[in-house]
Parts: structure tokens; sequence; C-alpha cells
């Protein structure tokens, strides 16, 4: 497909998504009290979008990521929350 | 249109769905073990999943002319007890022999755990014991990109295994090259709000090519789509993506991994 077909075919669909996400980022700072390491990581995988480069989906994949390499002792329960807590 | 769904847990749907399925083209079902939602609290809870896996629901599916096929393990959210997870284990070999079995699945991790790591061995030791094929689970959202690493490091440390026979799924952008690149195939996972999106599966066929993949719903009791693989061949059309090309992906390739099991055969 050309880009102008790509544009075509989902930039209406990005653009909703877009202020979505500017939604949720007002809604967050209206709200009272502090956020947490999931925000931190959320701006710092929005800076990815403006990098230039050409995996942009993989590196904000990566910046959520828990970049350890050893098994943990035991697991703390069963779900995943999204971020990890790179300061921790 | 024609399409295999190579993962979904049917136990957890409606008959309508099954309905819908079979308008939509579906030409089999496999279904791996999973979590239920909740922890059971003993083996025997297992040996009736097993036994609704490979009676009961290839009976529910078949009212639709559907063929079901399963694949059972004890899911990696219930690894952490390594003493009811072994009990689990040593069911398995009697179902083995079932006619709708495929092989051992989904195994793989969830927090990354050393205990979930020791269960992930253990099973993939039944299945190298067994000759089965292997369907595996990566782990979610932050814990995926080392659990996948993990995963692969088992797995190429025992050369009893097969890379071609094992499919490793739920992959994404940051860990479709990883399974790729170590000869495994990589399945991935069409979910509304996590895995990847229809455009963003069609994304990494277009980057990665479309060798040694599959698309799959996943359909359980959360979130999910049990017509979430002929919606993305939808989608590839408007993305102008040839017949043939939908058909190998929808169809002809869960169908070239499947096959290395004689158990799997279509209507």
């Amino acid at each position: 497909m050309t880009r102008q077909q790509i544009l075509d075919l989902y930039f209406m669909d990005a653009r909703a998504r877009l202020i979505d996400l500017a939604a949720f980022m007002d809604r967050v700072e209206r709200a009272d009290g502090e956020d947490d390491f999931r925000m931190s990581a959320f701006r710092e995988a929005l800076k990815e979008l403006e990098k230039g480069n050409p995996d942009r989906a993989k590196r904000v994949l990566l910046s959520f990521s828990d970049p350890s390499s050893e098994p943990i002792e035991r697991a703390p329960g069963k779900g995943a929350i999204g971020a990890y807590p790179h300061t921790k | 249109m024609r399409y295999i769904e190579p993962h979904g847990h049917m136990v957890s749907r409606t008959t309508d769905d099954y309905q819908d399925m079979a308008l939509a083209g579906c030409a089999a079902i496999c279904e791996p073990a999973f979590w239920a939602g909740f922890d059971r609290s003993s083996a025997d809870g297992f040996y009736d999943y097993f036994c609704q896996l490979t009676e009961h629901e290839p009976k529910r599916a078949a009212k639709f002319g559907i063929p079901h096929f399963c694949w059972l393990c004890i899911n990696p959210k219930e690894s952490e007890d390594t003493k009811l997870a072994e009990e689990v284990i040593s069911l398995i070999p009697q179902f083995l022999d079932k006619p709708t079995v495929l092989g051992i699945g989904e195994i793989g991790l969830n927090k990354n755990s050393r205990n979930e790591l020791k269960v992930l061995e253990l099973h993939v030791e039944v299945a190298a014991k067994h000759n089965q094929l292997i369907l595996v689970h990566t782990p979610h959202l932050e814990d995926k990109l080392k659990g996948t690493k993990l995963i692969l490091d088992v797995l190429k440390n025992d050369k009893r295994i097969q890379p071609e026979r094992v499919i490793i799924d739920h992959v994404e952008e940051h860990t479709i090259q990883l399974v790729l690149d170590a000869g495994f195939w990589a399945g991935m996972t069409l979910y509304p709000e996590s895995k990847c999106t229809p455009a963003r599966a069609i994304d990494m066929l277009e980057v990665y090519g479309n060798e040694r993949i599959w698309m799959n719903s996943a359909c359980d009791w959360g979130m999910s789509v049990p017509l979430a693989v002929p919606r993305t061949a939808l989608e590839m059309k408007k993305r102008g993506h040839t017949a043939e090309l939908i058909d190998k992906v929808i169809y002809q390739n869960p169908l070239q991994f499947l096959q290395q099991t004689p158990r799997f055969k279509l209507l």
C-alpha cells in the first residue's frame, strides 16, 4: 500500500487513539494524589514516538519491559501491571 | 474463507461462539489447557478438566461440524505449587493416546519464577519422552521479554527438542525476532487490549515475513474475540494482501505445523 492509502485506512483510528491518550494524561493529572512508576514509564515510552526510529512499537514495548535476566525466587501473584519499576 | 483457530479456550465460550466460528469458515479449533481463573484445589480437578478437553468439548464442537483438538498441561499460573504441578504432570501420559490430543501446552512462564521454570522443564521432559508437539505461553506485558528469553534458553538447551515442532505463542514486536531466529514457530494473539491488534499482527507479517507464523484469538473467559482471526483476515484484505497469502497465514500455516502430529485430521 502507498503511504496515502495507509493514511486513508488508519489515520482516523490513530487520531482517536492519540486524543484518548491525551485525555488519559489530563485525567491522571486532574486527579488528587501522586502517580507512580507506571506513569513515569508511560512518559518514557512516549519519548520513543518522536525519535524517528522505524521500530517504535518494539521500542515502546522494550521500555515497559523487565530488563533483568534471572528468574525471581517466587511469583508475587499472577497478574502483570504493564510497566516495570526501573527504580526499584 | 477457511481458517484454523489454533488457540481457543472453548470451555469458557458459549455455544453461540461455536456457531459464529462455523459460519465464519472455521475448519478446526485447538484448545490448550489453561488457568480457569481460579486455582484448582487438587490434581483431581485437572483430571476432570483433561476429560472435559478430550471427551466433552470435541462433542460440543462436532455439533457445528468443527473438529476440536487439545493440548494438555498445568498452566504456568498454577506452577508455583510444584507438588501439585508434579501430580498433574503425572496424569498427562494416560491422556496422550486420546485421538484429539496434539501435544503439551500451553506451558511456559507467567511471572518468571524459579518454580515456574522447574515446572516448565518437567513439561518439556514429558514432551521429549513422548515425542509430543509443544505449545508455549509467553508471559504478559512487562514480563514477556524476560520470560521469552528464559523459555528459549530452556528449549534450546534440551537437544531432544526440535524447534520446528514448537510454537511459541503471544509474540509481540519485541519478541518475534528472538523466536523466529531460533527456528521456532511464532504465534500472534489477537486481543482487544493486550497482546496485539489485527493491524499490528499484519505489520509483523509485513516486517518479519509469513513463514512459521500463525494467528489466534486465544478466546477465553477474559476480554477476547472468538472471531479475531477472520476479522484480521478481513483487515489483511483491506491492506491489499492477496487471497492466497491470507489463506496461507490463517489456514495453511497452522495446518503445516499441526500436521506434524498424525492426530490432527480435518474433516
